[in-house]
């Protein structure tokens, strides 16, 4: 869906490039996170593709559209844009806000007041309520539930999302991410996100690209990039509970044997995933844990063996 | 005194009209120029870091100069008389109303300007329907500043012949004649108080309902 191939970018003549022939595809309907630390390019990246940074050289294709050769006003209409400050219009209410690039189309009245309620319903706002009111009038995540509405107006194909959870607190970061994730899966936007932390890049990506010093050092999906790191720099960066960070991706759901557990045995979520399970045996020195389903009722055993085991035959099957 | 100063109006009508009509006529002018002048400059200048900061310090030097200054200097260059006191007080106008141009074009959120350029927002469109709405309570402060301004400004036209409520001041003083003196100085402040308010009301009804304090 996006092809990007040997793209360059130096913002001062004699200094150190900002993206350095950088090559990346990615494809449709997955989430490509780019993270790196500070000053990496990922950023500028993302930048390039709606073209609010111009390349020096390189080429993007959008679905199957030379970026470069398209009136940029054009492009970025047909491009979501989300940015960490969200940018909300202050002087707009939040239907004039959302209704932006519809507007810019030349949507009629009807077709975007419609549009814009369905937005509302769905990032779990209020549209009767919440329609009129101003973006001082709103918190953080509502800002940032309008603020993805808004780059959603018309239905564009491609997203950029620049740290879009990052002024949150952690709570409300945590919760906007999942929503977000089940919403952009569902509409099967293809989406470049930018994000400085990990943690984020693991529960969002379906692949992630780590960038250092405007390169790609690796890019894979998140199990691949924590089972076999490409280099040091990539293993320090995704940190040394990366064994961890793997076992949150893993489900209880099929490691899960069918025997009875015994009686004093942890219970254990059957939705959860493998990490708070092993946390949860840890903690209370169980060698297995009773799975419950979402009634409370005891579907089977987990037991720190099939943890291990799984974690080893994921690794296996990697190789 | 006041009745010695009405009697004065009474008995003199088309003078005290005369002169009321010149005032507002020359208050009104310079501000609309000035406006024309800085409202424009201000945007471009707003664009380039370098030349905002040129421009701010400009008029800020503008401001310093007293307005008898300002008079005194037009007159070896333009001479006597209404038109150089219009130019006089338009010079005395610009600096508010640039200066806050400038400021409320830059202080437009960065992030704000770029989620609209990021949307699609033609320069154009960023211009009209984000940067100015945004920016015009402080235009309309800069506005009022340089209304109040000039209308006060105004009487020292009298100096270089521009006319207006300011004769009746100069003669005043002249004469010893406070009553000849009440005549120009009491419409001049209620001219002034006047312009303030009507500004002031303006700035609050073109104020987005957004950027409202509450």
């Amino acid at each position: 869906m996006i092809t990007l191939t040997a793209l360059s970018k130096r913002f001062a003549n004699g200094a150190a490039p900002a993206v350095d022939a950088l090559s990346l595809d990615i494809g449709e309907g997955e989430i490509c996170v780019l993270i790196g630390p500070s000053g990496c390019g990922k950023t500028t990246t993302m930048r390039m593709i709606n073209r609010m940074v111009e390349p020096d050289s390189g080429t993007i294709v959008v679905g199957d559209r030379d970026v470069t050769r398209i009136d940029p006003v054009e492009l970025r209409r047909s491009i979501g844009y989300v940015i960490q400050q969200v940018g909300l219009f202050p002087h707009m209410t939040i239907a004039e806000n959302i209704a932006t690039v519809p507007r810019l189309l030349g949507w009629d009245n009807a077709q975007i007041g419609k549009r814009v309620d369905e937005l509302l319903e769905r990032v779990h706002m209020d549209p009767a309520r919440d329609r009129n009111r101003y973006p001082r009038e709103l918190s953080g995540g509502q800002k940032q539930r309008v603020g993805v509405a808004r780059a959603l107006a018309a239905d564009p194909p491609v997203m950029l999302m620049d740290e879009p959870f990052g002024a949150l607190d952690p709570i409300t970061r945590e919760s906007l991410q999942d929503e977000f994730l089940r919403i952009l899966h569902e509409l099967r936007k293809t989406i470049v996100f930018v994000t400085h932390d990990i943690d984020e890049a693991i529960r969002m990506g379906t692949r992630i690209a780590i960038m250092r010093a405007g390169k790609l050092v690796q890019y894979d999906t998140p199990e691949v990039i924590l089972a076999r790191p490409a280099d040091p720099f990539v293993e320090s960066f995704v940190g040394a509970d990366r064994a961890l960070k793997r076992l949150s991706l893993l489900a209880v759901d099929g490691h899960a044997n069918n025997e009875p557990p015994p009686a004093d045995a942890p219970r254990i979520a059957r939705s959860g995933n493998l990490r708070d399970a092993l946390s949860s045996l840890l903690s209370v020195e169980a060698s297995c844990g009773a799975v419950v389903d979402v009634n409370g009722a005891v579907t089977g055993t987990l037991t720190l063996d099939a943890i291990r085991g799984a974690f080893a035959v994921k690794a296996e099957a990697r190789r | 005194m006041l009745a010695d100063a009405w009697r004065y109006i009474e008995t003199h009508p088309t003078q005290f009209v005369t002169a009321l009509g010149v005032h507002v006529a020359l208050s009104a002018c310079a501000l609309a120029i000035a406006a024309l002048i800085a409202i424009p400059l201000g945007i471009v200048a707003a664009r380039r870091a370098g030349f905002a900061l040129a421009a701010i310090n400009a008029a800020n030097i503008g401001r310093t100069l007293p307005s008898l200054a300002v008079l005194a200097l037009v007159m070896p260059i333009l001479g006597t008389g209404f038109a150089p006191s219009l130019v006089a007080l338009t010079l005395l106008a610009v600096p508010p109303i640039l200066t806050n141009t400038i400021a409320g074009i830059i202080g437009v959120e960065r992030d704000v300007v770029d989620a609209a350029h990021g949307m699609g927002m033609t320069a154009r469109d960023v211009l009209h329907r984000i940067e100015i709405p945004i920016a015009t309570p402080i235009v309309f402060a800069g506005l009022r500043t340089s209304a109040v301004q000039v209308v006060s400004g105004a009487v020292l036209a009298a100096f270089i012949g521009g006319g207006g409520l300011g004769d009746f001041i100069t003669a005043g003083i002249a004469m010893m004649a406070v009553p000849l003196l009440l005549v120009g100085a009491i419409p001049v402040t209620l001219l002034s108080l006047g312009a303030d308010y009507l500004f002031g009301t303006l700035e609050r009804r073109l104020t987005p309902q957004g950027l409202r304090a509450e």
